[in-house]
């Protein structure tokens, strides 16, 4: 096969999530009142970028065939205490995000640690930190409130040079920062492999547990990164139950558009952020053609829905009966 | 189940001993642990009406846990069960504004709802193969986009009937609340279907492998479709005897039920990777959970300090004898 057939085959997943974004985008610009303008795309930039985020963290740990329950909650529970921290002088801020990161890059590892070195399964352990990070967050923030630092805010929820939204910026800046060298560093590579077969990927002296821990770990890093974006857009920490589950509903579902298999191995972050922006889109699709905003849970669950079943139809590829049962 | 991993003094033991999981000798040591504590905190924590009304509190859990299990055993998961005790409540509720009819079919109206839900994760993840986890969260987002369309357009009845009620509150027995009879019964039937019925050991076959148990001629597909199904029903049928207790039904009443039945199903013992555990175990789950969830609540801990000492004794839990084998 030629260099690019074999790129588009690799890319498939992504394209189409890009094609899916483009076309939902098309449709809800050319039907928004205010038409393709700076601040339509500001704002629905600014809605996207955040679960763009979490998608991201969500992927990182999929692609190690797991799954990371939790990282709505880590998003919470970054976004209280970014309430309590970045704020002050520029060096007090830059001090309070760096601990936010931390914090976020140390409720990945804990994750992490419990479910590789502690050989519990992920959609239990991940579930149980998520209660104790969400209780975390309930105790930081009991009641909405807190403050940011808000001129670092409007820098990065803005726009640069009048034209592209500042959030888009610093979502490829964070691409490329974490994911571009996770994903071609060994410990990425590792990842991968350990999604695709664990076994032969340890037969092959490959640092599986390692890769998957580095993985784990980021994603807690990225939904910090998330959970900080959400304090710059709302000057606010808030401890919301209905909302970090929903964070990680969704963020499954733009792994999903976004071609990242759940059965670990194949996707980008990269299809995943496209993923995480279509959704948005599809969601906000209600409101340009101004359905009651009260549809849009049940809208976003029926795309949740068609989008997961979509996977059935590796079915038909199905040459013996037994290969149902993997 | 374990005779081979206690050998030497156990040996000894009287035989149902020997054949107890040490999950479940565990699960229950911890039950007489936390009472033990809570009689130091306060003396009543030994009563009988003080343990009786935690036996009350726990038969709703207990109900829910029930199908928790029979799909935990089948190596799969069901997330969907904070909508489906919502969605039985709110629909047997609403289904007795609709006259004498509505009132009599209330209650098995709202449990056809959580069948419904439990047919659509059981079609998705034994025929279209997606993964129960997806499948299962995806219809609970569905689940609370119809509640949130239902009760927003205009507002329903959501008290409970005086049969839903009297499910949850009364006494048939003198001394002893229906649920917790109600619980029994399930528990009871739950056990017969696991151990003497050929569903069940279809149940523990698929759980351990279901290329083998495909083989050998079960009809796998529509075991896990079954098992789906009761589980959707119990949940709903959990919700209802909730909206009994409370006397109403209301939008986030399942939330907190979705994490506390699992943990109560793991904590007893069964395996999360499926094909392992019974139902006692489940009980000493369901009741270690419930009474954690009270001694927390008399020591007056917040919110947040809950689910924190909740998460971090199920993780704790899990790694004591939980953990998937070290083999490679």
């Amino acid at each position: 096969m030629k260099d690019w057939r074999y790129w588009l085959a690799e890319q498939r997943g992504t394209l189409l999530a890009l094609g899916i974004f483009i076309a939902m985008f098309a449709i809800y610009t050319s039907n928004h009142p205010a038409g393709f303008t700076a601040n339509v795309v500001q704002t629905a930039a600014n809605k996207g970028v955040l679960l763009a985020f979490v998608a991201m963290a969500q992927t990182l740990v999929v692609i190690t065939a797991g799954i990371d329950l939790s990282v709505g909650m880590i998003f919470l529970l970054t976004n209280c205490l970014a309430s309590w921290l970045v704020v002050g002088t520029p060096i007090q801020t830059t001090l309070g995000v760096i601990a936010v990161l931390a914090v976020g890059l140390l409720c990945g590892a804990i994750n992490g640690a419990i479910v590789i070195y502690g050989r519990l399964q992920p959609i239990v352990a991940t579930i149980a930190t998520g209660a104790v990070y969400y209780g975390i967050g309930l105790l930081l923030r009991p009641f909405p409130g807190g403050s940011v630092n808000e001129t670092l805010a409007d820098a990065l929820t803005g726009r640069v040079f009048d034209v592209v939204p500042a959030s888009l910026v610093a979502l490829l800046a964070i691409v490329l920062v974490i994911w571009v060298p996770f994903s071609r560093s060994v410990l990425g590579r590792a990842a991968y492999a350990a999604g695709s077969s664990e076994t032969a990927a340890y037969m092959s002296g490959v640092p599986i547990r390692r890769g998957k821990f580095a993985a784990y770990a980021l994603a807690g890093l990225l939904a910090a990164i998330g959970g900080l974006f959400l304090t710059f857009f709302t000057y606010t920490g808030d401890a919301a139950y209905a909302s970090g589950n929903a964070y990680t509903l969704f963020s499954i579902a733009a792994v999903v558009l976004g071609g990242v298999s759940l059965f670990g191995g194949k996707g980008s972050a990269i299809g995943a952020i496209f993923g995480a922006l279509a959704f948005r889109t599809i969601g906000d699709l209600l409101f340009v053609f101004d359905f009651d905003p009260l549809w849009q849970p049940l809208f976003q669950g029926v795309i949740l829905l068609v989008a997961v079943s979509l996977g059935a139809f590796a079915l038909f590829r199905v040459r013996n009966r037994l290969e149902w049962f993997l | 189940m374990s005779e081979t991993t206690i050998g030497g003094i156990a040996g000894r033991m009287p035989k149902f001993i020997r054949r107890a999981d040490p999950a479940v000798v565990t699960a229950f040591a911890c039950i007489a642990l936390l009472l033990f504590l809570g009689s130091l905190y306060s003396r009543s924590f030994l009563s009988p009406e003080y343990l009786l009304q935690q036996l009350k509190v726990a038969s709703f859990l207990g109900v829910i846990a029930t199908g928790m299990m029979l799909v935990i055993l089948l190596g799969q998961i069901d997330l969907s069960v904070p909508w489906s005790v919502a969605a039985g409540a709110m629909m047997a509720c609403a289904a007795a504004a609709y006259g004498p009819a509505g009132v009599a079919l209330a209650i098995p109206f709202g449990i056809f709802c959580g069948v419904l839900i439990g047919v659509v994760n059981g079609v998705g993840v034994a025929y279209l193969r997606i993964p129960s986890m997806i499948i299962t969260l995806a219809t609970n987002a569905v689940a609370q986009g119809l509640m949130v369309v239902y009760t927003g357009g205009f507002s329903p009845q959501d008290s409970a009937t005086g049969a839903m009620r009297y499910l949850a509150t009364g006494f048939a027995i003198p001394g002893v609340p229906n649920s917790v009879i109600i619980w029994a019964l399930i528990g009871a039937a739950m056990v017969f279907v696991l151990t003497r019925t050929s569903f069940g050991r279809a149940v523990y076959g698929i759980g351990n492998r279901e290329r083998a148990a495909y083989l050998s001629g079960i009809d796998t597909r529509r075991v896990v479709m079954i098992a789906f199904a009761v589980s959707g029903g119990l949940s709903a049928f959990g919700g209802v005897l909730l909206a009994g207790y409370a006397s109403k039904a209301a939008q986030s009443m399942g939330d907190a039920y979705l994490l506390p039945s699992i943990a109560a199903v793991v904590l007893g013992g069964t395996s999360i990777l499926g094909g392992r555990g019974s139902y006692l175990g489940t009980v000493a789950g369901v009741i270690l959970i419930t009474l954690l969830q009270s001694i927390l609540s008399v020591m007056q801990m917040p919110e947040a300090g809950r689910q924190i000492i909740y998460g971090v004794v199920i993780v704790a839990m899990l790694l004591l004898y939980g953990r998937a084998p070290a083999s490679r």
